[in-house]
């Protein structure tokens, strides 16, 4: 049975007190200035429909739609009001009322949801072709010849913003367990958790989340085949499909064993926190779930709470000075609230300078599946996240979620071209790998890295 | 034009509206005007007819004219902020929303003013004269988003009032839309002007009643050279109180004096995190600015008289950051205190400084007769207080005992020779106590000047008073 606004816990609601110190935080509301663009207005709506005096209609799920749900309000409000829940219950009623149903939307979240991000090994195999596609010369092929053309449009306008898959998937970089080599007394043991799209395209980074906690003295357990996180479906108002996904998550990751459970990605680690939350009706898991929860660190929270080694100077050569500016993943800084850990990895690495940009933590437009369902707005705020990250004239832009990191990577891609003056996009963890391996390669006793082709 | 149909009430204005600002600068859709129904003040709420949005003064003014021709109330909306229901609108009402007039106009470094459009944010304000190493002093603690339209409409304060006064002291001009629609430009860039009556100052803190205003010419200030900040820990809510007073009688104009009791500084650093002690009573954070020696030997004295009341302990804050940090955690006071009950119903009553302890007294005697969670912080240094009732709406048992202790909070303070708002203004919510304060000739003098300049009664008409 799905939450409806009207079976809240109304307090929830009434603890907005309309002050109104979320709305320039807000996005969407900075777009168009109109109070239903504003948490402030989407809450009175939702309240409107617990009180009975709207209904749920097409305009009010139009509107959710709308909202990022990148929870910038929740970190403005002093009210502490829990926006997340209220978006997540909203946009369930929106599906369960079926006010947007249309055909091809009915298609493409049974397709997305149902089908392609419950199944991990559909989905690599889909992430396969892709990889086929790509690397085959048959996308350029299809480019040259405009073949692309007679994709429909909305494909054609995606086609080129599909991220670039890897060669390698996590679990052909990863081993199920692997030790630190200087075992410390009581090692750590922790599981990290691979993600979906970090899996397909951004492989190397689960590979350098794993190295920095061998490096820290961890025995990192990864389970090569993972469910997805569930995130997609809570945020799309797919609460039983988010729920179904979570219990697997928990059949195959007992978190009684470990100490921590890792995430690296912003989006899944803001949604697999709230499991306790998600599961709290389910007798079966509940306790599981609790566990879960305490356990579940972002890689930066977990480093920084463990008191991370501070890489030293590598001793090959000269440190390589680099100015880098940090991103933050709305679901990292205001699901989450990490913000100051990723920053303390960067400053830690020898050589970097880290310059802050403005509106930091402003959503770039990226939000899930938002750009493909909002092009107009996310390519707006896409946009204005450029400017401001070029502003800084860093060499390195630093971001620590998949989604964020296509994003940007892909307006770079529109503006700049492929030129050598645009700045790269990382996750911080990899810098901090490399920064260890640097170490290492200079002779000097270090926890342990392992270079990608020593594992499986 | 023709007049509204019996049927469909407001149809013909709607429909003129959209022809005058365009469709989509008019609403009127549940969806798009329930967010209009309320501003930050608690429990009011009422839906508009329409909500419009105005790019330039010419529109206002085609506004006014077309709702005056439809007999249609206009409530003239900023950020909906406000704390006395001044931007809820009446019956049938229009809502003319200006945030979209937010353009600063013209930064002046020569005159030190700035000319901005109605709708621009205090912030952004405040910013673009930092940028030009200038000072716009009134800091609301909306100022993130509350605009200088409203701030001009309900005078408001804000946490440097002691020394920097409030927005009254800072504009210079303003272009207001009267009531028939007419354009006009009152004051100048002149430091002295006595052409005429001083009208500029009649709308200042006129609450939307009296007219529409467009634009606002401030005065700047050069930035203070240097600031301390200090925040001051009690075990007894009186020492703090007789701390200002000593302060003052010190001869000593802090710029920041601020107060908070214990159940707030439990929300702020529940919301904040940035280390206030959940132990103390009462905490002051007291600010000093101007010359660096000045602001020094000030801050000096300060915690010397502190320590002298009983303070615990004084900590000086390290950084601008943190001295930044301490301001913001002030500002989001009111807020925070909505974490401990549903509904947050703040006060604003100010007495004259001499009478803070004995108000404050008064307030902790009022909660204990009528069983009430109150909180209270406030702008100390004004003798401003914002006892805040932290109740559930539903419990109508209970907000039975909110009006009564709401009552008793207004006869303590006029008591005490204080009025019934600082700084928030009259509105809705203080419409019932204000000829108590004012007594029947100054209060029947309100309605005089409202009558002429607004015959037809539909400028935010029953707010302040019932004509
Ligand atoms: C968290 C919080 C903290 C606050 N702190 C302070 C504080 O420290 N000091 C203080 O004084 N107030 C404070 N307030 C109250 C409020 O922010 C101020 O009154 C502010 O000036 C309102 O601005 P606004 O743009 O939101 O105006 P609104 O709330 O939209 O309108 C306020 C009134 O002004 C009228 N009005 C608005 N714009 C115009 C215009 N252009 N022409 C004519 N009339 C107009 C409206 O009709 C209404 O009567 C606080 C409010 C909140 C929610
Ligand atoms: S989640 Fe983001 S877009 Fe949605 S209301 Fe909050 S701040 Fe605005
Ligand atoms: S800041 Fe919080 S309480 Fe204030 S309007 Fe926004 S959601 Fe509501």
């Amino acid at each position: 049975m799905i939450k409806k606004l009207a079976d809240i816990d109304y307090s929830i609601l009434q603890q907005c007190m309309h002050c109104g110190m979320c709305l320039p935080t807000c996005p969407t509301y900075v777009e168009t200035k109109e109070e239903r663009n504003s948490p402030r207005g989407r809450i009175a709506l939702m309240r409107a429909i617990a009180d009975g005096e709207l209904a749920v209609s097409k305009s009010f799920g139009d509107e959710m739609y709308y909202c990022l749900g990148c929870l910038a309000c929740t970190t403005a409000c002093p009210a502490g009001v829990n926006y997340s829940e209220l978006f997540e219950v909203a946009r369930a009623e929106i599906e369960e009322k079926g006010v947007l149903d249309s055909p091809k939307r009915d298609a493409i979240r049974w397709f997305a949801l149902r089908l392609l991000f419950t199944r991990p090994r559909l989905l690599r195999f889909v992430g396969r072709l892709l990889w086929l596609w790509q690397v085959s010369g048959l996308q350029t092929f299809a480019r040259r010849t405009r073949l692309v053309k007679l994709l429909p449009g909305n494909l054609r306008r995606l086609e080129p913003q599909a991220p670039v898959i890897q060669a390698k998937f996590s679990h052909q970089l990863i081993a199920p367990v692997e030790k630190p080599v200087a075992t410390p007394p009581a090692p750590r043991r922790v599981a990290v958790l691979t993600g979906c799209v970090q899996d397909l395209v951004f492989a190397d980074i689960n590979r350098a989340t794993v190295d920095v906690l061998l490096a820290n003295g961890c025995e990192v357990h990864t389970p090569p085949v993972q469910p997805c996180c569930g995130s997609l479906h809570a945020h799309n108002g797919d609460t039983g499909t988010a729920r179904e996904l979570a219990r697997r998550q928990l059949d195959l990751i007992d978190p009684f064993t470990f100490d921590a459970i890792i995430s690296n990605a912003g989006g899944c680690g803001s949604h697999l926190r709230h499991y306790d939350h998600l599961l709290e009706n389910d007798p079966a898991y509940r306790e599981r779930a609790v566990e879960w929860s305490r356990k579940l660190k972002d890689v930066s929270e977990y480093l920084v709470e463990i008191g991370f080694r501070k890489p030293g100077a590598s001793a090959a050569g000269p440190v390589e000075n680099v100015s880098v500016t940090y991103h933050e993943s709305c679901h990292l800084c205001h699901g989450q609230k990490v913000s100051k850990q990723p920053r303390e990895l960067l400053k830690a690495i020898p050589g970097v300078e880290l310059r802050e940009c403005a509106e930091a933590s402003w959503c770039c437009g990226s939000a899930g599946i938002y750009n493909i369902t909002q092009p107009e707005t996310a390519g707006w705020l896409q946009e204005r996240k450029l400017g401001h990250l070029l502003a800084t004239g860093a060499q390195v832009v630093a971001t620590a979620n998949p989604g964020c990191h296509l994003q940007i990577e892909n307006s770079l891609k529109t503006t700049r071209g492929s030129t050598a003056s645009a700045p790269k996009i990382v996750h911080p963890v990899v810098l901090l790998a490399n920064a260890y391996l640097a170490e290492e390669a200079s002779g000097r006793p270090t926890g342990n890295v392992i270079p990608p082709s020593n594992s499986v | 034009m023709n007049t509204p149909a019996p049927s469909a009430p407001g149809t013909a204005l709607i429909a003129a509206l959209q022809t005058s600002l365009g469709a989509d600068q008019v609403l009127t859709a549940s969806e798009d005007i329930i967010p209009y129904g309320f501003d930050g003040t608690a429990t009011l709420k009422q839906r508009p007819l329409a909500v419009v949005f105005a790019r330039n003064a010419a529109q206002v003014s085609a506004v006014l004219k077309l709702a005056r021709l439809h007999h249609a109330p206009v409530v003239t909306r900023g950020s909906g902020t406000g704390l006395s229901g001044g931007s809820v609108p009446s019956t049938a009402a229009i809502v003319l929303c200006l945030v979209k007039m937010d353009r600063i106009l013209e930064l002046d470094t020569a005159n030190l003013t700035l000319r901005a459009e109605a709708g621009a944010i205090t912030q952004t304000i405040f910013d673009a004269a930092s940028a030009a190493g200038l000072f716009y002093p009134p800091d609301p603690g909306s100022m993130k988003i509350s605009t200088i339209g409203g701030n001009v409409a309900e005078n408001s304060g804000g946490l440097r009032g002691l020394k920097y006064g409030v927005t009254r002291d800072y504009v210079m001009g303003l272009e207001v839309v009267l009531a028939d629609g007419s354009i006009c430009w009152l004051g100048s860039k002149c430091v002295k002007d006595v052409a005429g009556y001083n009208l500029r100052d009649l709308f200042v803190g006129s609450e939307g009643t009296l007219g529409v205003i467009t634009q606002v010419l401030l005065k700047l200030l050069p930035q203070p050279a240097a600031r301390q900040t200090l925040l001051a820990m009690f075990s007894r809510m009186d020492s703090a109180a007789e701390t200002v007073s000593a302060i003052i009688a010190a001869k000593i104009i802090p710029c920041t004096l601020e107060f908070l009791d214990r159940k707030t500084i439990r929300c702020v650093e529940d919301f904040t995190h940035v280390g206030l002690p959940l132990d103390a009573e009462a905490i002051l954070l007291i600010e000093t600015d101007g010359h660096p020696a000045a602001a020094t030997d000030e801050a000096l004295k300060i915690e010397d008289l502190c320590r002298l009341h009983g303070a615990t302990s004084v900590k000086r804050a390290a950084s601008a950051s943190e001295a930044a940090l301490l301001a913001t955690a002030r500002r989001s006071a009111f807020s925070a205190l909505a974490r401990l009950r549903p509904t947050t119903i703040l006060e604003d009553v100010t007495v004259p400084r001499s009478e803070l302890a004995g108000m404050i007294r008064d307030v902790e005697a009022i909660a204990l007769k009528h069983d009430l969670n109150i909180a209270t912080f406030g702008h100390f240094g004004d003798g401003n207080l914002h006892p805040t009732i932290l109740t559930d709406e539903r419990n109508t048992a209970e907000m039975h005992r909110v009006e009564l202790a709401f009552a008793d909070i207004v006869s303590a303070t006029l008591a005490r020779g204080g009025t019934i708002t600082g700084e928030h203004g009259v509105g809705l919510a203080k419409k019932p106590f204000l000829r108590r304060q004012l007594g029947d000739a100054s209060y029947d003098l309100l309605k005089l000047v409202k009558r002429s300049l607004d015959p037809d009664n539909l400028l935010n008409p029953g707010k302040i008073f019932d004509l």
